[in-house]
């Protein structure tokens, strides 16, 4: 019924407009980190001074400030640095010329390597977190929500959005930090923090290590996944569906899970979307607190140390997130939502 | 468009000046699509409208859902300006005039919406609301607004006391009352009327009807009346324009159309109607349309109608049949009229006064 | 509060008490034990339920407690209907139409809502009885469908799908099968090319056909009974005239008990054999359907006649309205509820005001709630209504 063809299309024009999309957000993250410094009144001289040794003189700093190109205009560095994207880029080190294969995200010159193989070095952590996270807060604040919908006004429902609320309001460092001195090492059920065993290692260790940061972070998205939940059950089981439904005489089980949540998940899915790209910034607070060696702690650490390159990467990274989890959702939505896709 | 003919001359000398009269009158919205926004198509809401009102009288627009009744009503009161066409108000070109312009005609040409719900703004007063366009005008009345709009409110039968009351307080016929005292304020000389009692209950509807009918005595208004309840309609009007996919297929006056419908779609209407008489049940021979209205973005060709017509030859498909006048103030648009011959005797004519004996032997 | 049995031939039933008045709630309890255990006469001003009956109604009340006050959607309401027969419910707006037939189906909110009185549907009482039982009898033995077609759909699957779910629900076949008989459904209420519209969305479908397929899957397991509530508010005319059609066409098919309810007098003198008019909860009049349009009983069924500019008489120069508007249901008025609207309420010695009118069989088969004399009505309807029509 030309429906796969539609959605081939429908596929093909968003996958083109997120590649377009992804080199705008490239080219203006790129604009910010590189013209900052000199808005700031930095000269590319002041720069260059941070990768030479502290006696280097003056005519040295700029030999290395050209070396480094920050002396070029700026879309000449923006050139150099979509080719490094594209083809990969060769630095001069000071000692002689780095490879950083494409796609290059950059090269740090103060640890002297590319990017990239960092940022994929720690991508698992995030993403274990992400995804373990995720599955919690799905399901506690979506089954919260349901329940606190259909039994609106009653004990549970009150509590639920008492807690919720206490959930969305709270800061991860002290819910992290509390459930750390409580259940860790208070208790001493959980891992202290700070270690990270890798999935096809262990898998229980990995869930064991992951366990208190999945909690923490999960409680902050759940709390708002229930109160949304909760809007969208009450909205929806007041459809006239919903009646109908009921008049064909279906199981009330039926009707509030394949009728009423069935179109109360799908704004949910967007959110869902949205957050799970975003998620960089829950993750940075969530790997501090339990020194977790992901994505987040290396931007705290790239952040401190004023390594622009790394910061730019993550940067970036974080954008290619954003951008694949909208372009997800939008999929998604053709799926859930049969009007986008047959309008 | 070019098959319309202009009005007829003739019957526009019967009925005296025209207050509103329209040429060509078309209204396409375009259909976009895609990243550049382009334009690939162009639903043909109204195409090519030739009709005018002649003051004091009631002209009503009559068709299916999305024939273009509503569009016309907002070209009309230039809610929306016409792709294409001419629209003269009082003999004065108001087609395409700017904004600024539009003030004084925003005066003298008011509009009254189907859903006394949606079109009162819940967080004002009706104080507010009623006095809003003396507001908008900057006009000073003698007695000041507020004593002004209690007059209004009193005028359409509601109590001044309802000055500060919000529209949630009132019921949906009350609303619709609010909604006419708004449109009266600045003592306007056409009133379009769009659906203003399709959401209402018939007792209050037919209390609405009895108010649209005292002020239009009272106050010489001139009316357009947009409805698709033909029972309604021909209570209210004096002349009927019948609409289908963005044309007008039928125009006559009432007791013309009623006692002798030309058009195949016409009759089909009217045979569609539900009469409140049990012994009609059996007795009525019906004309049962099949089918929906066509999209109006690829509209059949020539007759537009010949997709649901009982009576559609080749000719139908082939030549679009033009608006002429059939019989003295009639205009039909149609290869193969019903009733060519006068009014008809059969089945579509429903208001033959039925006597007492009829009654009684029922 | 028991009522002394009557038999049935008599032709006025004595006035029905007001237990929601007096405030009795034992008696009420009572009473609803006596409905549900003895023979049905006496309650609601109708007698016993005809033999024939289907479903049958007495004395049925739907309050719904609210922060203003005890809404009184329905007040009282007794009728039957047989297999093969339609019933027309009209009243205006708010008047407990909808309110009515969802208590048939069952779909009121327990605990939202106080529900007494009987409503028999082929011998079994579903006031009462618990919701896994009714539940089971929806879809199978009662359907219904609504006014807006659109939103009575759900968004997210195909229409298949949802006739489909109905099927499968109360019978044991596979998917396939059911699909199958959905598209015959499908292709029997008129739906073009049903085999492939199937499996479309309902926001796909035009108004019309997303009716005939709300009615396809209503009749899906050929219920016996099918209340169609408001089913062509939304629909054009010529559209509107298709569905009554069909579903003409479809109940002398499956010849099941069709109650249809609307706000337009025409609508229901198309389909109706039996006519109720309800007013603020209650039923005012309860007729034939030819009763009821040629010699209508009651002061607000002659007001409806007299409101509505007709088609099929002479155009008359001005509509005569019923002054007002509809009561609030928590605050009923006192005696007769239309008595501030109705214009002969000053010639009953001050009843109309006092005593709430019981529907009494006023002729043959035809019962109406009012005070009048049969010589002020026949006065009435001679002279100042029917030669204004
Ligand atoms: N759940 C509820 N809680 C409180 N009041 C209710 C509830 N449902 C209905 N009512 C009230 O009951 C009365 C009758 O409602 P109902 O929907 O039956 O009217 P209706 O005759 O169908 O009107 P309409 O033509 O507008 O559909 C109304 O006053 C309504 O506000
Ligand atoms: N703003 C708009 N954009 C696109 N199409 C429109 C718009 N407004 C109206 N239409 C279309 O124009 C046609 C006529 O609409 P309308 O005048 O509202 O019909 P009616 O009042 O007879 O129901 C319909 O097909 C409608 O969908
Ligand atoms: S022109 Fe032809 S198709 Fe159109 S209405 Fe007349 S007979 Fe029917
Ligand atoms: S009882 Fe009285 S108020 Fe009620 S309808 Fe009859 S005459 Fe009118
Ligand atoms: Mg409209
Ligand atoms: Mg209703």
């Amino acid at each position: 019924m030309g429906l796969p063809t539609t959605v081939f299309a429908y596929l093909v024009k968003r996958l083109i407009s997120a590649v377009v999309l992804l080199f705008i957000i490239t080219a203006v993250v790129f604009a910010i980190f590189f013209l900052l410094p000199r808005l700031g009144g930095a000269s590319a001289d002041d720069l260059a001074s941070r990768y030479v040794g502290k006696s280097a003189g003056a005519a040295q700093i700029h030999e290395t400030a050209v070396r480094l190109g920050f002396t070029d205009p700026i879309w000449v560095q923006y050139g150099r640095f979509a080719k490094g994207l594209v083809a990969g880029s060769d630095y001069y080190t000071g000692a002689g010329y780095d490879h950083c294969p494409a796609p290059c995200l950059g090269y740090s010159f103060i640890t002297q390597n590319p990017v990239l193989p960092d940022l994929l070095d720690r991508l698992p952590v995030t993403m274990s977190l992400a995804a373990g996270a995720a599955f919690l807060w799905l399901l506690g604040g979506i089954s919260t929500g349901v329940v606190s919908a259909l039994k609106r006004g009653s004990f549970i429902d009150r509590a639920a959005m008492t807690t919720a609320l206490a959930g969305v309001s709270l800061p991860i460092f002290f819910t992290g930090l509390l459930s750390l001195s409580i259940f860790s090492y208070g208790l001493g059920w959980t891992a202290p923090g700070g270690s990270y065993t890798p999935f096809q290692e262990n898998p229980l260790m990995w869930a064991y290590d992951l366990l208190l940061p999945w909690i923490t972070l999960a409680f902050l998205y759940a709390a708002a996944y229930a109160r949304l939940t909760r809007a969208g059950m009450l909205e929806t089981m007041n459809e006239d569906y919903i009646r109908t439904a009921r008049a064909k005489g279906l199981r009330e089980h039926d009707v509030v899970v394949r009728h009423g949540l069935r179109a109360a998940l799908t704004p949910i899915v967007t959110i869902f979307g949205l957050d799970l790209g975003l998620l960089l910034g829950g993750a940075i607070l969530t790997e501090t607190t339990f020194s977790l060696p992901g994505i987040g702690q290396y931007a705290v650490q790239a952040v401190a140390n004023n390594d622009l390159p790394k910061v730019l990467g993550v940067t970036i990274l974080g954008a290619l997130f954003i951008v694949i989890a909208n372009l997800v959702v939008d999929l998604l939505y053709a799926v859930v939502d049969p009007r986008v896709r047959t309008a | 468009m070019t098959a319309s003919t202009a009005p007829s001359p003739d019957t526009a000398a019967t009925r005296g000046d025209a207050l509103l009269r329209v040429t060509n009158l078309t209204k396409h919205f375009p259909i976009r699509r895609g990243l550049l926004q382009r334009t690939v198509g162009a639903v043909q809401a109204v195409d090519g409208l030739n009709f005018e009102v002649a003051k004091g009288e009631t002209l009503s627009l009559v068709g299916e859902s999305g024939c273009g009744k509503t569009t016309t009503g907002r070209m009309l009161t230039r809610l929306i300006e016409p792709t294409d066409g001419l629209l003269e108000f009082e003999g004065r070109d108001v087609t395409h005039i700017s904004m600024r312009q539009l003030r004084p005609l925003r005066r003298d040409v008011q509009m009254i919406f189907q859903d006394p719900y949606g079109s009162l703004n819940p967080r004002h007063t009706v104080g507010t609301i009623v006095g809003a366009p003396f507001k908008l005008q900057n006009i000073k009345t003698e007695k000041g607004i507020k004593r002004s709009v209690q007059d209004l409110l009193e005028l359409v039968g509601l109590s001044p006391e309802h000055y500060n009351r919000y529209p949630h307080e009132f019921s949906g016929g009350q609303r619709q009352r609010i909604g006419i005292a708004r449109s009266l304020a600045l003592r306007p000389k056409l009133i379009v009327a769009d659906e203003p009692v399709s959401a209402l209950d018939v007792s209050i509807q037919a209390q609405v009807i009895n108010l649209l009918e005292d002020l239009q005595n009272e106050f010489d208004l001139t009316y357009v009346v947009i409805a698709h309840d033909l029972s309604v309609v021909r209570h209210m009007s004096d002349r009927v324009a019948v609409m289908y996919l963005g044309k007008l297929v039928e125009v006559a006056g009432r007791d013309e159309l009623y006692t002798r419908p030309m058009h195949p779609y016409t009759t089909a209407l009217m045979s569609a109607v539900p009469v409140p008489d049990t012994s009609r049940r059996t007795k009525r021979e019906r004309i049962r349309l099949t089918g929906d209205v066509p999209s109006p973005i690829n509209p059949p060709p020539a007759c537009r109608f010949n997709t649901r017509c009982w009576k559609a030859q080749e000719v139908c498909r082939t030549i679009e049949p033009p608006l002429v006048e059939l019989a003295p103030g009639h205009q039909v648009a149609c290869h193969f009229p019903e009733n060519p011959d006068g009014p008809a005797a059969g089945p579509v004519l429903l208001d033959t006064p039925r006597t007492r004996d009829d009654d009684a032997t029922a | 509060m028991s009522q002394p049995s009557k038999p049935t031939t008599e032709a006025s039933v004595a006035a029905q008490p007001d237990t929601s008045e007096t405030g009795d709630r034992a008696g009420r309890r009572r009473r609803k034990s006596a409905a549900t255990v003895n023979a049905l006469d006496g309650i609601g001003g109708l007698g016993a339920p005809a033999p024939d009956s289907f479903l049958s109604v007495r004395d049925l009340r739907v309050h719904f407690p609210t922060d203003d006050g005890l809404v009184k959607s329905v007040d009282g309401l007794s009728f039957d209907l047989s297999r093969g027969k339609t019933l027309g419910i009209v009243g205006e707006s708010g008047s407990g139409k909808s309110v009515t037939s969802m208590a048939i189906m069952g779909l009121h909110k327990p605990g939202t809502v106080q529900m007494t009185g009987s409503i028999r549907l082929d011998g079994q009482e579903l006031v009462g009885s618990s919701p896994e039982a009714v539940r089971l009898l929806r879809g199978k033995k009662m359907a219904m469908i609504f006014q807006d077609p659109l939103s009575a759909m759900h968004p997210f699957y195909t229409v298949g799908h949802q006739i489909v779910e109905a099927y499968r629900m109360h019978n044991d076949v596979s998917t396939s099968v059911a699909k199958k008989h959905a598209v015959e459904m499908l292709d029997r209420v008129g739906i073009p090319q049903a085999s492939s519209r199937v499996d479309d969305y309902p926001h796909q479908f035009s108004g019309g056909m997303r009716q005939r397929a709300m009615i396809a899957m209503a009749l899906s397991c050929s219920p016996d009974l099918l209340i169609a509530d408001e089913p062509t508010t939304a629909l054009d005319v010529t559209v509107q005239a298709q569905i009554l059609d069909l579903v003409r066409d479809l109940q002398s098919e499956f010849n099941s008990a069709v109650i249809i309810i609307t706000h337009d007098l025409g609508v229901v003198a198309e389909l109706s054999d039996d006519i109720m008019v309800m007013y603020a909860g209650r039923a005012v009049e309860y007729a034939a359907a030819e009763e009821v349009f040629e010699r209508p009983k009651h002061p607000y069924t002659w007001g409806l006649l007299s409101s509505m500019p007709r088609l099929d008489r002479a155009r008359i120069d001005r509509l005569r309205p019923i002054p007002g508007a509809p009561p609030s249901l928590i605050n009923v008025p006192s005696g007769c509820p239309f008595h501030p609207r109705c214009a002969y309420a000053d010639r009953t010695g001050g009843l109309s005001q006092s005593q709430r009118p019981p529907l009494e069989e006023k002729a043959p088969g035809h019962y109406a709630a009012c005070h009048l004399t049969p010589e002020q009505r026949t006065a009435i309807w001679e002279t100042d209504i029917k030669p204004t029509l």
